[in-house]
């Protein structure tokens, strides 16, 4: 009984309230970027604050927009750690030598 | 699948159960497909940072007036539009059809209106800055490629997901597709949204033009 509850809930979960504060955010953030780009800040810097905020926002879409915090814990672990760890293993595989190419030009 | 079917399989999730995930097939489905594009955007998107962050001549032609201001009031037109898809869904559940059918028309509509300015965008720099993907007057030969190949990638994605989200109100409205059908569909288009908010700050606002 109590499972199918939370069956249920997992469709009602989540009000017009909730969502429009999640949309308030995502505005306040994208308003934060925009602030940021025209300051006078080193590009890797800037580039390492822009993707910061850009997961705190694919953050939210995902929790709340697309639900994911009120679905099974086992649909999250399926599909997220796996994602990460892919996509770490681009990171490894690029950034040593992005960086190493900026040594070189003595920037 | 039965919500009795659900209810098992929430029960006995890992002994036997159908449904480990307690959802339909067409969402877990669309869970994997969207997993599989973020990581063929995540490519794009490194390979881009890779290129961006180890050019340091690489240019800046983002100006406030038109690049800027029409790609930001784009990123506001593509999170009201995830706004109105959620709520679309939520009426969806509520057996609400017509107002679920309304909500869905709204967030086409926001996404009409960002491949409209997007096209725009594009427009001006082909005609006015003469940027193609094979040159540009800055001499970073990758500048066009990248620029047109990431945009043009996500702008494929928006242009199906307006095509998409339409079929799916058609089949809403008639009784055909039931209210699964329309979360399934909300999920690629904040999933559209949620790629944008990547590359709106990583390919224009790491580039705008400081000295305008």
């Amino acid at each position: 009984m109590s499972a199918h509850a939370a069956v249920a809930d997992g469709h009602g979960a989540g009000s017009t309230k909730l969502f429009s504060w999640v949309w308030a955010w995502l505005m306040l953030l994208t308003a934060v970027e925009v602030f940021l780009a025209y300051e006078r800040i080193n590009v890797t810097l800037m580039f390492v604050i822009l993707v910061g905020l850009s997961l705190i926002k694919s953050a939210l879409i995902i929790s709340y927009f697309m639900h994911l915090r009120f679905e099974r814990l086992s649909l999250f672990l399926i599909l997220i750690p796996a994602m990460v760890f892919c996509i770490c293993m681009m990171l490894i595989m690029f950034f040593p030598d992005s960086v190493r190419l900026l040594q070189m030009r003595g920037h | 699948m039965s919500d009795h079917e659900i209810e098992f399989a929430a029960e006995s999730p890992w002994s036997g159960g159908g449904s480990p995930f307690a959802m339909n097939s067409k969402k877990f489905g669309m869970w994997l497909f969207i997993i599989s594009d973020s990581l063929t955007f995540s490519a794009l998107l490194i390979s881009y940072a890779w290129v961006r962050l180890a050019t340091p001549e690489w240019p800046r032609p983002f100006e406030i007036w038109p690049a800027i201001a029409k790609s930001t009031l784009m990123t506001v037109f593509l999170l009201s539009s995830s706004l109105t898809m959620v709520l679309g869904v939520a009426a969806a559940h509520k057996g609400d059809r017509k107002k679920a059918v309304r909500y869905i028309l709204l967030t086409m509509l926001g996404g009409l209106a960002f491949v409209i300015l997007h096209a725009t965008e594009w427009m001006h720099l082909i005609q006015v800055e003469h940027v193609t993907p094979w040159s540009n007057p800055w001499h970073v030969p990758l500048f066009g490629g990248a620029f047109f190949g990431l945009t043009g990638m996500h702008m494929l994605h928006v242009t199906i997901g307006v095509i998409y989200l339409g079929i799916v109100a058609w089949g809403h409205a008639k009784g055909k597709f039931s209210s699964e059908d329309v979360e399934v569909s909300g999920l690629y288009w904040h999933f559209v949204d949620l790629v944008w908010m990547f590359i709106f700050p990583m390919v224009y606002l790491l580039s705008v033009n400081l000295k305008g």
